[in-house]
């Protein structure tokens, strides 16, 4: 029995206004003039420009400090949070706040931050940049551990206790990469979202060291140049190869168990 | 000589008592069955004695020494878990080889030890696989190498055959057996399956919400039950209630019911007779009309409908039988067959 071709519209509708500016913006960050609204030619010289400009340069190296530094602290101190939550406390309100920096709106957590840092006075810069980054980034490394902590089996910690190996050991031997997937996935969700956060940034960074997002910001001010077309561009093909390097692993888990 | 001393232990969790006050004593060297319907907190005696629940009350001992006050890391027990817990993320032989490398022994004879192990379970070929490739017999072949290889002094297994197919279970209940010849562990192994049990153990101790009812070999179990719910759980029975008389039990609606009495006339008791001990012919003192007649090959089941008694009284016979659903028999048993149980 064949479908209905009808029932094809929507779903190709869908599509079409999902990743029209996506298309528009590609194609734009190719265009010889630098006029948005007509394409005179195909050119690389807007990622030459990029490649010459010094703010973006230092913006990108500090976006990449910021998004490494907390998601290796989100990851440690999330997949603790996660055991903890799940293995040594019973407390559903305890497991709700402690996942809940994950859902608050960016302006709170940033106004929180800024508040809390000049109370206990530690000055702007990027460690206090990357330590609020490591905040929201904790939070999710924990959501998505603690599914797959929901899902472990116990009776394999009881195994390996049975056999002869102390808590540490099981939890490094067992525990630990049982979670594996999970954490890796946590963290390349901890690493994207650090990469392109902005209100949180803009609130926590100094001006003198400004994050990717925040540069962008700045020249955006002064009109969309195809300059930022080719960086977003280039944004887009990271955050492509993340999702597919993601989706692999999980594939490749799941077929393990 | 007592290997594992278990004294007055109890456990409740919230209002539900799981265990009230248990007393066993197992011998070393033997194949200790705990047997009950779910619930009935044996496997909560099964976790107590690995380490994973502590008892409210209660003592256990392992030859002489106190065994509660070990974690169950540094316990001489293993446990053959009811789902195997076998770790996904190691092959077969890193399975077997971890409980010996948390004992720091050497690399050579960790691997002498693992290949021997998996020889004796038939599992060389599978060394370098991991569990999801393997059948469940295979698998349960694995939990039991990983679990004997420390050589415990006391090996627990879970309901050790209730995830396998019929065919197996066969296979590996003479496997079990043949091991603990071999490698001369205590057994002790927890199911509901009475069948299991049975063929199984040689001593079988009978929970009931949380207390013994019985411990005995699976013959005395079977032949002399001590309880009611014993006679009732252990094997198809023919129960009746009634008071003890002169010769026989009187049972209200049906009658004087031969049976060897030895209490005091008067005493409300429960008689029960075996349906493989009662025989289908003249002069018996039951009668009744056949309900149904199932034939299995070696032996045939019939199903008798008596008056005055509510369930059907059930007769196995060797063979095929004469007797069809329909027709009017006679019911009797020798008095030396039936057993008396004090209600």
């Amino acid at each position: 029995m064949r479908e209905s071709r009808l029932l094809h519209v929507p779903f190709w509708a869908t599509f079409v206004f999902l990743y029209a500016p996506i298309v528009v913006l590609v194609v734009y960050s190719f265009n010889a003039g630098d006029s948005p609204f007509s394409f005179e030619g195909f050119t690389f010289r807007w990622y030459g420009e990029l490649a010459g400009n010094a703010d973006i340069r230092t913006g990108l190296v500090n976006t990449l400090v910021v998004a490494a530094g907390s998601t290796v602290l989100s990851t440690v101190l999330g997949t603790l949070l996660a055991v903890g939550l799940a293995r040594h406390t019973r407390s559903r309100l305890l497991d709700a706040v402690g996942l809940l920096p994950a859902v608050l709106p960016d302006l709170v957590l940033a106004i929180g931050l800024l508040v809390f840092y000049s109370a206990i006075k530690i000055t702007l810069g990027l460690h206090s940049v990357l330590l609020a980054h490591t905040v929201f980034g904790m939070a999710f490394v924990a959501a998505v551990v603690r599914t797959r902590l929901a899902h472990a089996d116990t009776s394999l910690e009881e195994a390996s206790r049975d056999l002869g190996a102390g808590p540490l050991t099981t939890f490094a031997r067992i525990t630990l990469p049982q979670l594996a997937p999970g954490i890796a996935a946590g963290a390349l969700l901890a690493f994207t979202l650090s990469v392109d956060e902005f209100v949180i940034a803009f609130f926590t960074a100094a001006p003198t060291e400004p994050t990717l997002p925040i540069v962008i910001y700045s020249m955006v001010r002064f009109g969309v140049t195809p300059e930022i077309n080719a960086l977003a561009t280039l944004l887009l093909a990271v955050s492509f190869t993340v999702v597919i390097v993601a989706q692999r692993m999980t594939r490749l888990t799941e077929s393990f168990s | 000589m007592t290997s594992l001393h278990i004294q007055d232990v109890s456990r409740s969790f919230g209002d539900v008592t799981a265990l009230a006050g248990v007393s066993l004593e197992i011998r070393q060297g033997e194949f200790f069955a705990l047997l009950g319907p779910s619930g009935c907190g044996k496997t909560t005696l099964l976790r107590i004695l690995a380490g994973f629940e502590s008892p409210d009350g209660g003592r256990v001992t392992l030859d002489g020494a106190d065994l509660l006050a070990l974690p169950p890391h540094r316990r001489p027990v293993n446990l053959m878990f009811q789902s195997y817990a076998l770790f996904p993320h190691m092959t077969v032989a890193k399975n077997v080889a971890y409980g010996l490398e948390r004992e720091r022994l050497g690399r050579a004879e960790v691997r002498r030890r693992v290949h021997d192990v998996l020889e004796t379970v038939g599992l060389t070929a599978e060394a370098g696989r991991r569990p999801h490739r393997l059948s469940g017999g295979q698998r349960q072949r694995v939990a039991l190498a990983r679990a004997i290889v420390k050589r415990p002094r006391v090996l627990l297994l879970d309901e050790p055959l209730s995830a396998l197919d019929k065919k197996v279970r066969a296979e590996m209940q003479l496997e079990l057996k043949r091991l603990q010849n071999e490698v001369g562990i205590t057994f002790v192994v927890v199911t509901h399956d009475q069948e299991e049990a049975m063929s199984l153990a040689d001593r079988i101790a009978v929970f009931k919400e949380g207390r013994v009812e019985q411990i005995d070999a699976p013959v005395t179990l079977y032949e002399r039950p001590g309880t009611p719910f014993v006679a009732d759980f252990v094997g198809a029975n023919n129960l009746f209630t009634g008071t003890a008389g002169e010769g026989g039990v009187d049972v209200p609606g049906i009658g004087l019911l031969p049976c060897d009495a030895d209490v005091a006339p008067g005493t409300p008791v429960l008689l029960a007779v075996r349906p493989e001990k009662v025989r289908i012919g003249e002069g018996g003192r039951l009668s009744g009309v056949v309900v149904d007649v199932s034939f299995y090959g070696g032996v045939s089941h019939v199903s008798v409908g008596v008056e005055g008694r509510s369930g059907p009284v059930l007769v196995a016979t060797q063979g095929a039988t004469r007797v069809t659903s329909g027709s009017p028999v006679s019911l009797g048993w020798a008095a030396g067959d039936a057993v008396l149980i004090a209600q």
